[in-house]
């Protein structure tokens, strides 16, 4: 195709778009819904996921330290931690701030308080309490911190207990974990279930659109216009709904998260949707552009193409 | 010029629309193709604009067998062919300026012989005042004009005139017969398909008369005789 027919396509397709004016505003405001549910999907997707990103980031482990183990391989076992990567963050709580857990905890019970003072000594060891990146790792880390107590050969071994290896607290994990997973599977399914039914209604939409013009698109081929000629303005129609759909659509975005944004921060208690717009809007605006600019020509395409067949 | 050899279209439901038709025409010939309704005269142009492949036999264009031109290269074949149709099948989004202008544009023809050629063409047909008015704008008349207009412009070797005047009342039907035989006079071959009696018998040109699928007279200086 050379220069002065992409001109007249464009032309055309432009020309086509304006004098269309009813079904070329149908075809604009169906696209805004299908790009209106993607947009949501999208929100949906990262409420879900900082949702349940939460709920992983309960989980933590506890390394509790004998009463007599030396500061100094605390401080090693903590270095160690931190280098693995792992790990998110380790928290030192030294003996005496264990204890003062211990009474704050136990306040009201008198006798357990009783008994702590008969004792006269801090019955408590330090703890590390270890978060890791991901929740699937803190077997790896607790059978290292295992590893690395039984390995300190000639010296007593300082790890009194790593709650990880209780079975309560290791089906706790496994559970969180198997909640959290199939919470973005049924909702990823849900979300995609959603986006895909749209689009397929502004599909049948544009198909639609252009099945009106098959008539035309034969006189086209009887006049002798090549396939691509005849092809080209329509997709550049299909375009042109598809941008100015994601336009309105992004214009819509805007009070609408910032309407949600209250709303779904208070509720989910992380993520506000509207600050996440905005930081986020380069991205909003490459797949809702582009979903439209794609979903406009491809759906042009294959409705033409049908047409085109004498 | 155009040859049709002994073709026959036979449809899936057995219906047979030709039947072992064979016929030439000749370069500068008027020639018309008469026939009842459903006697097979618009199957006849499909044929030879390769709308319709036949179920035996072969159209040549040109001598080349236009069944054999790949797909790709069917818009080269059809622009040498004008065509005009009963229901005049304007693009309806388009002025009749513009309409006339897809047919050369589709040619890949510059934007100044576009300009220079549409109002020319258009003054032709008589309708250089209603250049700017689109298709649902405009009478039967005034319609076929255009659809006229848009098959001259771009100087084909021949015009198919199918039922041109089918939706025309008789003063319309008798400007556009003499539109077409002065396009004729200018040298360009003429196929026009018609069942009006009065067209015919007033042109006194070759007819070929068709029953049935079959061809059952070709007469030099026919009359409509059925």
């Amino acid at each position: 195709m050379n220069w002065l027919s992409i001109k007249r396509v464009f032309r055309a397709g432009f020309l086509n778009f304006w004098r269309n004016g009813f079904v070329s505003f149908a075809s604009v405001l169906m696209m805004v819904s299908t790009l209106l549910v993607i947009g949501l999907a999208m929100f949906a997707g990262v409420i879900l996921n900082t949702t349940l990103e939460q709920f992983r980031d309960k989980a933590d482990m506890d390394v509790y330290f004998t009463t007599d183990a030396p500061d100094a391989r605390i401080v090693d076992i903590e270095a160690s931690l931190k280098a693995l990567p792992q790990v998110e963050s380790v928290q030192y709580i030294s003996r005496d701030d264990a204890l003062a857990q211990f009474r704050e905890r136990h306040q009201n019970d008198q006798l357990t308080l009783q008994a702590l003072d008969e004792l006269g000594d801090n019955p408590l060891g330090a703890v590390l309490n270890v978060k890791a990146k991901d929740i699937t790792q803190y077997d790896v880390i607790a059978n290292f911190l295992q590893g690395q107590d039984a390995l300190a050969s000639g010296s007593p071994q300082v790890i009194d207990k790593i709650n990880y290896f209780d079975q309560e607290h290791r089906d706790a994990i496994d559970r969180l974990v198997q909640i959290t997973d199939s919470g973005k599977w049924i909702g990823g399914f849900i979300i995609g279930l959603f986006v895909l039914i749209t689009i397929a209604i502004s599909f049948n939409t544009l198909r639609l659109t252009i099945y009106s013009s098959r008539e035309e698109i034969q006189v086209m081929r009887l006049v002798g216009a090549g396939k691509t000629y005849i092809r080209a303005p329509f997709m550049v129609e299909g375009v042109l709904y598809g941008l100015i759909a994601a336009i309105i659509t992004l214009l819509l975005f805007y009070p609408l998260a910032w309407w949600l944004g209250n709303a779904t921060e208070g509720f989910f208690g992380g993520i506000n949707v509207f600050d996440y717009y905005l930081s986020h809007f380069l991205l909003f605006f490459g797949i809702i552009a582009g979903s439209g600019v794609v979903l406009g020509a491809v759906a042009s395409l294959l409705a033409v193409r049908r047409y085109l067949k004498i | 010029m155009i040859y049709y050899d002994r073709v026959s279209k036979i449809y899936a439901d057995s219906s047979v629309a030709l039947d072992d038709v064979s016929f030439s025409v000749e370069p500068g010939e008027f020639i018309s193709i008469v026939g009842h309704s459903g006697a097979g005269k618009t199957t006849l142009v499909k044929m030879l604009l390769a709308e319709e492949k036949p179920s035996s036999g072969s159209v040549f264009f040109e001598s080349v067998n236009v069944h054999d031109v790949p797909s790709r290269r069917i818009n080269d074949l059809r622009r040498k062919i004008g065509t005009v149709f009963q229901d005049f099948r304007l693009l309806p989004q388009k002025t009749a300026y513009e309409n006339v202008a897809f047919a050369m544009e589709a040619a890949g023809r510059s934007e100044e012989e576009i300009a220079s050629d549409v109002p020319h063409v258009l003054d032709l047909v008589d309708l250089s005042e209603k250049a700017n008015n689109f298709p649902d704008e405009l009478s039967g008349g005034e319609a076929q004009r255009v659809a006229i207009a848009r098959a001259i412009v771009n100087q084909p070797d021949v015009i198919v005139a199918d039922e041109p005047t089918g939706n025309l009342d008789p003063v319309n039907t008798f400007e556009i017969v003499q539109i077409l035989k002065k396009i004729n006079d200018l040298g360009t071959t003429i196929i026009l398909t018609t069942h009006n009696k009065g067209v015919i018998d007033s042109l006194k040109k070759r007819v070929v008369t068709l029953d049935r699928g079959k061809v059952i007279r070709d007469d030099r200086e026919g009359k409509y005789i059925l």
